[in-house]
Order: structure tokens, then sequence, then C-alpha cells
């Protein structure tokens, strides 16, 4: 079995957001790029499960659609234990152009088991993983807080209201995994990062296919009303409040 | 020309954020000149189903097949799509929540559509069709515009009003064309717990942090979460700590959350955490630090140690609910 985690190339959550030209563009400048942090889980289940898996899983490799400037962050995930990237030689420029671009690769190449994170933390989409399962043709499952392997059968769990359902499925599958999937990222040790220099990166030509969304502008969040502050002594007044103008009890 | 609905179901019945759909697909169909449609997937009461029109539905489609068990995206998506097609649908929208996001891609790959996650409102413009959403997390927000003569979009929670319409919706059903590949997907266990609330769809959470002291010291808050009939959830410091489930930790790098309400506890509101609540509607904060940046982002605050207050806190709601 091969799994493919399809990763995105993301700002460090703690950047400072700004853009250029009138709010047109993002700006880049200065930004530190980082593996999606939910892609990096799925990554690290991914690993996990190669290990505990005896010979069952082949290979992870980690795919990533972008120009040159995404080669860092797919040498970090060769770096934490992936076999091989690819990266498909194009600007990421909407959910459905990458999608496509992602399912073009899996369709010259098979994999049984493809992760995306649930979603990516720039644009908040939410989307590729549902996407690249629909142009395979193949099931998906959402939400997923649990991979594993039973006797070469894949079982997946998911959290829903009310406690947790265990899938099985036919392969290939897109699982869009959440945190809960793995415990923690795993960081690059340094004779991971030596490896990481001589394992395959591969750079695929674009399928192209067009995009079909653009963000036109950006612009800053409406800044926040002040906090209302109430006495600790008057624990009351924030009962009415949840009561009569949150309306929640 | 019409607007799509899919609009889910909880055992049969319809949710608050079914009819804020339903209202947003109807405030959108009056802005397009069109009418909008809600399509239903399970079994619903036809009485059920009429609730859909008090919010703006002119036609109800509902679809009930028996080798539906829990939420198959492949099969769901092919339903709406073909509901989409047959309706002549050229928007279809659903909730930004655990079904939603499920469905919603795959349903724009199979009509071609291009699609916008988390909307707030209602477009900017139809003419190109621009519309808004939160990005990077809630630090800033983007207008995208879909190029597409089809669109898709998923509606935050909480960020519309549901408007009451009055239309006498119609109920029709609809037979998809279903094979078995639809199903390889089954759910084959369901672990049932039964007072636990999906946090990452609930409307309201009761959340813990640093301030919380120990594992040993969550019986007042989840108490709270009881009585609001909340779901909890904790910080990331707690979660590494091993107090709480790490399932249950919420910021930038765990669960995004958007409830109606978010009763922060002994939190201090480091930036990565408020990456995954802000896009909470309101949020009440307690906390012993009056510097706390919790109170920067909350709309209501009390300076307090949690373990004082929060017996004070449940004995009062408990009390109010009776009345």
């Amino acid at each position: 079995m091969k799994i493919l985690i399809c990763l995105s190339n993301v700002p460090d959550t703690t950047t400072k957001i700004k853009f250029t030209g009138d709010g047109k563009n993002f700006d880049a400048a200065g930004v530190q790029w980082i593996i999606n942090p939910w892609d990096e889980l799925a990554l690290t289940r991914a690993l996990e499960l190669k290990e505990t898996s005896g010979t069952t899983i082949e290979k992870v490799t980690v795919i990533s659609v972008g120009k040159a400037d995404v080669e860092p962050t797919l040498r970090k995930a060769l770096a934490i234990g992936a076999d091989d990237a690819v990266r498909v030689d194009t600007d990421a420029r909407d959910a459905y152009q990458v999608a496509a671009e992602i399912a073009d690769f899996v369709k010259s190449q098979p994999y049984e088991i493809i992760l995306c994170g649930i979603e990516s933390s720039d644009y908040n989409g939410s989307t590729v993983g549902g996407m690249v399962a629909e142009f395979l043709d193949c099931p998906s499952v959402s939400s997923v807080s649990g991979l594993n392997l039973e006797a070469g059968q894949v079982k997946i769990s998911r959290e829903i209201d009310g406690g947790q359902e265990i899938l099985e499925t036919s392969l290939p599958v897109v699982a869009v995994v959440q945190k809960g999937i793995a415990k923690e990222p795993r960081i690059p040790s340094m004779r991971g990062i030596m490896m990481a220099r001589t394992k395959p990166l591969t750079v695929k030509t674009a399928a192209m296919p067009e995009e079909l969304t653009e963000f036109t502008y950006f612009e800053n969040p409406p800044s926040h009303a002040k906090c209302k502050m109430i006495d600790a002594e008057n624990i009351g007044e924030l009962v009415e409040v949840m009561k009569n103008n949150l309306k929640i009890i | 020309m019409s607007i799509l609905a899919f609009t889910e179901n909880w055992d049969g019945r319809f949710k608050k954020v079914s009819y804020e759909l339903v209202s947003y697909a109807h405030q959108l169909a009056v802005q397009m000149n069109t009418k909008a449609i809600a399509v239903s997937i399970g079994n619903v009461s036809d009485e059920e189903l009429k609730k859909l029109g008090h919010y703006g539905a002119s036609k109800i489609v509902k679809v009930e097949d028996s080798r539906i068990n829990g939420l198959i995206n492949k099969a769901y998506a092919a339903i709406i799509g073909q509901v989409a097609e047959k309706e002549g649908c050229n928007v279809v929208v659903f909730s930004h929540n655990f079904t939603g996001k499920a469905l919603a891609p795959r349903v724009a790959v199979r009509l071609k559509a291009g699609m916008a996650s988390g909307v707030n409102a209602l477009p900017d413009s139809l003419e190109p069709f621009v519309v808004k959403k939160g990005v990077f997390t809630g630090k800033a927000i983007g207008h995208i515009t879909i190029k597409s003569p089809k669109k898709i979009l998923t509606l935050f929670p909480n960020s519309v009003e549901t408007k009451e319409a009055d239309e006498n919706a119609v109920i029709e059903a609809f037979t998809p064309q279903l094979s078995d590949a639809h199903f390889a997907t089954r759910v084959v266990d369901v672990k049932k717990v039964t007072d636990k609330i999906l946090l990452t769809d609930a409307e309201v959470v009761v959340s813990g942090g640093r301030g919380m002291k120990g594992a040993d010291k969550w019986g007042p808050l989840e108490e709270l979460a009881n009585v609001l009939g909340a779901a909890t959830a904790c910080s990331r410091p707690v979660s590494d700590e091993g107090w709480r489930s790490h399932t249950e930790h919420v910021g930038q790098t765990g669960k995004i959350i958007a409830p109606n309400v978010y009763i922060a506890l002994g939190i201090s509101g480091a930036i990565q955490h408020l990456g995954g609540v802000s896009a909470a509607k309101h949020i009440i904060a307690i906390n012993t630090d009056k510097d706390a940046p919790i109170f920067e982002a909350a709309e209501y605050g009390i300076i307090g140690d949690v373990h004082q207050l929060l017996p004070v806190l449940v004995e009062k709601v408990k009390e109010a609910k009776k009345h």
C-alpha cells in the first residue's frame, strides 16, 4: 500500500498578516513558511503506520502544487521521514485547480490512501481533499480523527454528535484528517535532515486545469467592541446576559 | 437558475443551522431574482420538511434510500449533484460544518462549480459574483470572485440573520441514480457517548486553560457544559500536560471552532488559541489576570478565579433554567 499526503505551504501561524497593492495581494515579505499544521499531522500518522505495519505500507509520498519556493517545505517533510516528494510545477491558484493537479498525478501513479489536512491555515478552504476524491471518483471520509490498519484493512474513525464512528472503505480513499489523527507532529532529526538531501524530489509538469475562483482583495477584520467587565461578586449579571442577550439558557 | 440548499437533518429533525441555511438561500434567491429549493436526504416527516418553507424554501426535494446509513460522502454528493442538475440550480449552498465540508467540494467538482467556503454574508455583487469570507484563521477578510457559471458556497454558522418567510413549500420525492460503488464506504461500528456533543459543530463551547490547575479539577466545568448542553474544549497547554484529551484542543494547530458562544475559563488567550476560536460569535472569559489577552477578544469578562466562581455560576445557571 502507498500513502500520498497533500501538503500546503502556509505562513507560520504567528505571522502578522499584511497585504500589498490596496489589499490585492498577500504580502509575503519576511514570512516564514511551514507545512500546514494538519497536513503535518497527516504525515506523522502515515509514518507511524509505515513503521508499525510491517511491510504493508511500501511508501509515503508528499505532494505540493507550487513553484520552486515550496521545495524547502517538501524537504522538511522528507527530513521528517517521507520517502519521496513531488512538486507540481505551477502556482496554486484555487482549490479546484490544485485538486485537479493532484488527481492528475494520482491517475498516473496510483496511491491507495490519500491524506489531506482538514483545512489550510491561510485560505481556510477545507476543500481540496473532497475535490481530489471526486476527480478520482473514489470514496472520501472527512473530519477523520483515527486511521488504522487491521489485518490489511483500512479502518477510519471520526467523531460525530454523540460519539465516534468506525468506517471501512474500498480503496483508494481520500481521508481528510483533523487534530486527533496524530498526537504531535514530528520534528526532523539531524540524520533525517542529512538524508532528506538525497531523497527524490520529482518536479512534475503541470496539467494546467483552469481555476474557477480568485481572491479579488483583502481587508482587516472589523475591530472588536471593548469587553464588558462584570464584577466577580455579581456573577448573576453574567447569567442574565447568558439568558437574555445570548439566549443560551 | 434557482438556488439549492442542502438541509441536513439529525435523526429526522432539522436544527437551527438548517433554517439559517434555508434563510440564506432565500435571501440570495431574492437578490438573484429566483427561488430557493431545499434538498433533504434521509427519513424526515413531511411535517418537519414543511418547516423549511417558513424560512423561504419554495420547494423541498426529499430523497430516501434504504442503503443510506450514516454520512457516505460519495453517495450524498451524487444525490445533491443530480438534484441540482434536475432542478437547474446554478448555485448550491451548504452549511460550513462537519457535513457541508465533507460534501460541498465533491459537488463542486461534479458540477464544475467554483467554490467559496465559509462565506459570512450575501454576495457583494452578482456580476461578477463576489462574496466575502474569513481568511488566515480570522486575521483577515477575503473577497473571492467565482468565475464559473455554477457556484458552490458553504455558509459560516451564525453569520447571517435567520429570517422567516412565508413560502408554502411543495414537497417532491426524487429517486437518484446510485450504484453499489456509491456505497463503498460503510459505517461498521458506532461508539456512543451519550452526553458528548460534537465540538466542531457545537452551539456553545465551555473551554478550560492552564488556570484549571490540574487534570482532576474539571468537574465544575463539565457540569456547566452539561447544564448548557455545550461541548467541552481546552487550550494547548492543557492537552500538552495530558489533563484533557488532545481531541479537545482548540486553537490554530488544534480544532477550529465557530460556536455561537465560547466560554473561556482560565485561558489567557495566546494568539494561537485565539486563531482557533476567533470565529465564535460571542466570547465570555473568566481569568485571574486582568491583562490577559483573552479580554481583548471577549465580549463579556470577569476577573477572578475559576475554581471559586464556577460552582456559583453552575448553581445560578441551573436556577435560571427553572424560570
